[in-house]
């Protein structure tokens, strides 16, 4: 098995609110492999921001670690000095946000940012910078790099903007590249032009990939292993494989039988999950899906259940895991 | 960029005709007419006539506006009814002290607002965030010759720490700034306060932006963030505001040039109306249109140069 680059140890994040403490993470544990990718899915407010934040390192000021941390090169990155946290940002761990439109300054050229971007790299000029960055750009799949170098980013398409903001990442090889709903902003057939490139891209990189996603195909289409979240908790995990055709929680169950790519034609209704996630402010006492599970009894509701291994690396957080063979 | 300009400089002189025409306009929407108001009640007939001809007012409206523009074309405003001198002369002669006022003021408006406006964002939410706020409302709401005579009260006349009146010695610089202060002053509060609300609005929009996000994510430093990703976005609508605010303060530089009796273009301007001195009255007020269009079109075209996004949703 290859060398594990980055490690999520027992992660419990807290937001400050009026309320109370919002635990927005809770327990969680994950493995970044060289050479691997996972993906990280689940709906709005599971925690998956979160987690994608701490990762690289730029949790919200409000935010607290109440338990566990983010381990990379053998240190708890989430407790090292902020000028060290700076210096692993771009460098080793860097990130393809959610939205490029507003990722990227609307008054400085493309190219502007590209070197600005590389101002953690020792012993190149600014040209050099630039060179580099239009050579990413060029790897990327855009045509004229030179062009889109002095151009601002609402000059460029959505599909521009989503290879600039991949470029941007790849620009120092770091060691863990995080995409935070990399396809999300993106319409259909740009969607599947940019898994194409992230795919291609996977071959020669030799890091680890983190996808942080809602979209089921975007991670079966490019991970090796899936995290599934439900209310800050990591409920499933496993190969993507084996989670997605022997899903053992009753969420992944649910979550896979919504998946529109799912359904046979002409579905009269969409399925939903019914109910909501629980307050964070107060989580419940036992299983944190039991509000919202058909199979749920009062065992579920007192007592949380623990992350059970179904088969080998292949986890889920439910009582009744080792029960639940797929249905259909 | 070109076709841009071009577009704002046409624009700009279409709003003179306009403004021009308007003012013609007024002068024969005044009561009775100018002759008989500027002499009073003893004024012969002849008299009258004589300064209708001195005032042009004797002849055709059409011939009388193209007169004027075709004359102002070539820097000639006309002549002063009573004292004959050229209007352009009188303008060029006060026109430093207005500049030199609303320079004062838009200077301590900016160094204020700004320093303000930040102080509100580093205590955002705090209580001397709270007191920013009342206190800029409270600048924004007095109109600046109620200010300018509290000023002339307080620190002229109670404390003598500055004159009350007239714009300190020719050629004697401790003097003009001793007695620009409290005018500039008066006209600078309401836009210290209109500065400070928007450069704390500007900057928290811009720091909580994705993009700030982005440069800290790719570890760029929080001095190069601040000057180089977030001031160069927040300076955006202070450079817009800063332009029209010119106006704004040239306009209330007529009122209080008139409360401190300090010679500039407002002082030349009421004593004009008063006196019913048209060509005086409508060379000024031609003066300081183009004056006021020059700087908005300047800080339009120095806009569009800030903000990419400007040029490009007014190119087409």
């Amino acid at each position: 098995m290859s060398e594990t680059l980055l490690k999520v140890d027992d992660l419990s994040i807290a937001y400050a609110s009026e309320q109370g403490a919002l635990q927005a993470l809770r327990h969680a544990s994950l493995e970044a492999r060289a050479g691997e990718a996972i993906g990280i899915v689940g709906e709005s407010g599971c925690g998956k921001s979160t987690l994608a934040s701490a990762m690289i390192n730029l949790l919200a000021s409000n935010a607290r670690v109440t338990s566990g941390g983010v381990i990379f090169g053998g240190r708890d990155i989430l407790s090292v000095s902020g000028e060290e946290k700076r210096r692993l940002r771009g460098r080793h761990i860097a990130m393809i946000f959610q939205d490029p439109m507003t990722s990227f300054n609307p008054v400085l050229t493309i190219g502007e940012q590209l070197v600005d971007f590389q101002d953690q790299r020792e012993g190149l000029s600014k040209g050099e910078k630039r060179a580099e960055a239009a050579a990413m750009l060029k790897r990327v799949g855009i045509p004229d790099p030179e062009r889109c170098l002095s151009r601002f980013v609402h000059e460029l398409s959505g599909g521009m903007r989503q290879r600039a903001a991949i470029a941007a990442a790849l620009l120092m090889t770091p060691e863990v590249l995080v995409a935070d709903e990399p396809t999300t902003a993106l319409d259909v057939t740009m969607e599947a032009q940019i898994i194409h490139l992230l795919r291609e891209l996977r071959r020669d990189y030799n890091g680890a990939i983190v996808i942080v996603t809602h979209h089921l195909g975007l991670v079966g289409e490019l991970c090796d292993r899936v995290y599934v979240m439900y209310a800050g908790e990591v409920v499933e995990e496993g190969s993507t494989e084996e989670v997605y055709h022997n899903p053992r929680h009753p969420y992944t169950q649910a979550l896979i039988a919504c998946d529109p790519a799912h359904l046979h034609d002409h579905a009269p209704v969409l399925p939903t999950i019914p109910g909501r996630l629980p307050d964070l402010v107060t989580p419940p006492m036992g299983c944190s899906f039991a509000g919202r599970c058909a199979r749920a009894t009062g065992h579920c509701r007192s007592v949380a259940p623990a992350h059970v291994e179904v088969s080998p690396r292949h986890f889920a957080r439910c009582h009744f895991a080792q029960r639940n063979e797929a249905r259909s | 960029m070109l076709t841009y300009a071009i577009k704002r400089i046409g624009l700009a002189l279409l709003i003179v005709i306009v403004v021009m025409l308007a003012m013609y306009a007024m002068v024969f929407l005044v009561p009775g007419d100018p002759a008989s108001l500027a002499l009073g009640p003893r004024a012969t007939p002849e008299l009258k006539q004589e300064l209708m001809r001195r005032m042009g007012l004797d002849q055709p409206l059409y011939v009388q506006v193209w007169n004027f523009f075709r004359n102002a074309v070539t820097g000639d405003l006309g002549y002063d009814v009573w004292s004959r001198r050229p209007v352009t002369d009188m303008i060029r002669e006060v026109f430093p002290n207005t500049l030199f006022l609303g320079a004062v003021a838009m200077s301590i408006a900016l160094v204020a607002g700004i320093g303000l406006g930040c102080l509100a964002v580093v205590w955002q939410g705090r209580t001397i965030d709270r007191v920013l706020a009342i206190l800029s409302v409270s600048m924004i709401s007095i109109p600046s010759f109620v200010i300018a005579i509290y000023l002339l009260l307080v620190f002229a006349v109670w404390l003598g720490w500055f004159p009350a009146i007239g714009a300190g010695e020719a050629g004697d610089w401790g003097s003009q700034l001793r007695a620009v202060v409290l005018p500039a002053a008066a006209i600078a509060i309401t836009w210290v306060g209109y500065l400070a609300r928007l450069v704390r609005a500007s900057m928290l929009e811009v720091m909580s932006a994705n993009h700030l996000r982005t440069a800290r994510a790719f570890g760029l430093t929080e001095a190069k963030i601040v000057l180089r990703y977030a001031l160069r976005v927040a300076i955006v609508p202070v450079v817009a505001i800063v332009a029209v605010g010119f106006g704004s303060i040239l306009s209330s530089a007529v009122f209080v040039e008139t409360v401190f009796s300090r010679p500039g273009i407002g002082t030349l301007i009421t004593s004009a109306v008063q006196k019913r001195n048209f060509p005086v009255v409508m060379g000024s007020v031609l003066f300081m249109t183009a004056f006021y269009l020059t700087v908005v079109t300047l800080a339009d075209l120095l806009m569009a140069k800030l903000d990419p996004r400007v040029r490009d949703t007014l190119r087409g």
